[in-house]
């Protein structure tokens, strides 16, 4: 998304995990968790699958209760849930879009759900950034995978959120597109927006954190802190990963 | 920045995503064809097998339809939110800044619509096959298809936002939906064979009795809305 919808100082929204834990069952997907995210903090999350990494996305978005422990989101000044989730945009591991409406019926549909001022001309402003104005009415269904992702990320970016929580953004994006999300992206920390970021392997967007946080089974087990040297934890985690994937001897 | 200037109250909410489910079935009409053909057919081999006279079909008839409605409604419902599930949509709307019984709300007013379109299709057709003539009690039989329908919508979206949970959808559905519409059944069914009886009668006990099954339910959607849409 261009800076049309971000540009401006944003309020971020602050989160704070506190000894949380989620079992699924028998799996536990978080292990006593605890960390704290600050306003305007970009911070990347990388481990391999199974982590625990879009568990604590959709836990942060208010989406998965923790099984024990506590989530805190926050804003300057107390706020309503429902007012806490308007500055919540989220990219998940599937698009959230319906392939059975164009691309413009998605994003008018949103716009209404979060009551924003004019949806029909939001949803085409949305577009244009994402590339996709041309296909504003084509059903979903006939878009490319790197296509459903910008549309994915320009619905996150509709109701100019504070928190964007991203699970693994690139995904199915060409270069054009990649670069695209890290212009967006960038533009939305330098306005103040906070990001939670999870990612496998070296992307473009990754370059923006300022905090790397490195998960394995559902513990936290390298922090580069706020400020600290998150390009080292992402290359550690990226320099570990061949290693644990590959077959005991 | 833009900020929304008001928050969304439950009804625009609602009719949001009605406005949404509407639109995006009569795009293709595919679930309101495919099961109005299966209710046709069912109603059509009913007919056949017992080829009932006018008597018998006042008798049985009325349960003969309403046993096909409820069919209709378990093939129509099961959708209703496994396919939410397909691209995490339902992850999208629980995100929005909405009341979580919108989503059930809307979901159910939709599934209400599209059970009463078939119905309006499916009435003459039972007429016709029947031989039991519905013009003359039109209005009352439409005040129970209002009644027994809405009771099957609601108890129907509830179970259909607990069976797309479970790997076993497509059977849990029918399996929790049908016993626990038995009374709405019972009482729909007396309710038109009152009406298709000579003289015909409307019997209030049974609108009572669809009236108070659909307040129950409608106010236990409300209450446990939100925690039947958590994961």
């Amino acid at each position: 998304m261009s800076a049309t919808s971000t540009s401006g100082s944003i309020a971020g929204l602050s989160i704070s995990f506190e000894k949380v834990e989620k079992r699924y069952g028998s799996l536990v997907a978080l292990r006593q968790l605890t960390l704290q995210v600050s306003p305007g903090e970009f911070v990347a999350l990388v481990g391999p699958n199974g982590s625990g990494k879009t568990t604590l996305l959709r836990m942060a978005a208010l989406l998965v209760r923790p099984t024990s422990g506590k989530v805190n989101l926050s804003v300057s000044g107390e706020e309503d849930t429902a007012a806490i989730k308007r500055r919540i945009g989220m990219v998940g591991h599937f698009t959230m879009l319906y392939d059975e409406l164009t691309a413009e019926e998605n994003l008018r549909f949103f716009a209404r759900l979060y009551a924003l001022e004019h949806p029909e001309p939001r949803a085409m402003a949305a577009l244009e950034p994402a590339g996709l104005k041309t296909r504003a009415r084509d059903l979903v269904r006939t878009f490319s995978r790197g296509m459903r992702q910008r549309l994915a990320i320009a619905r996150a970016m509709l109701a100019a959120p504070s928190l964007l929580l991203l699970d693994e953004p690139g995904a199915g994006l060409d270069r054009d597109g990649a670069a695209w999300l890290a212009a967006t992206l960038h533009d939305f920390r330098k306005s103040g927006g906070t990001v939670l970021m999870s990612s496998h392997g070296q992307n473009e967007a990754l370059t923006l954190a300022t905090r790397a946080i490195a998960m394995h089974s559902g513990s936290l087990v390298a922090d580069s802190g706020p400020g600290g040297n998150a390009r080292a934890v992402i290359e550690n985690e990226a320099a570990s990963a061949p290693a644990q994937r590959s077959p005991a001897p | 920045m833009t900020r929304p200037l008001h928050s969304m109250t439950l009804s625009r909410a609602s009719f949001t995503i009605v406005a949404k489910e509407l639109r995006a079935e009569f795009r293709s009409f595919e679930l309101i064809i495919s099961t109005l053909v299966f209710v046709l057919i069912v109603v059509f081999l009913f007919s056949f097998a017992f080829d009932p006279t006018v008597g018998e079909s006042r008798r049985f008839g009325p349960g003969l339809l309403w046993i096909s409605i409820l069919f209709a409604a378990s093939l129509m419902l099961q959708p209703s939110f496994s396919r939410e599930r397909t691209n995490d949509t339902l992850g999208a709307l629980r995100l929005a800044p909405i009341d979580p019984f919108a989503i059930l709300a809307g979901k159910l007013l939709a599934n209400f619509c599209f059970l009463l379109l078939v119905e309006l299709v499916l009435l003459p057709a039972f007429s016709v096959l029947y031989d039991v003539p519905l013009a003359p009690v039109a209005a009352q039989v439409t005040a129970v298809m209002l009644l027994g329908s809405l009771g099957i919508a609601t108890v129907g979206t509830i179970f259909s936002a607990i069976a797309s949970q479970a790997r076993m959808r497509e059977l849990l559905l029918p399996l929790l939906m049908l016993p626990a519409l038995a009374p709405v059944l019972i009482a729909s069914a007396e309710a038109t064979a009152g009406l298709l009886s000579d003289p015909p009668e409307l019997q209030l006990n049974w609108i009572v009795f669809l009236v108070a099954f659909d307040v129950i339910f409608l106010t236990a959607a409300w209450l446990f809305g939100g925690y039947l849409l958590e994961e």
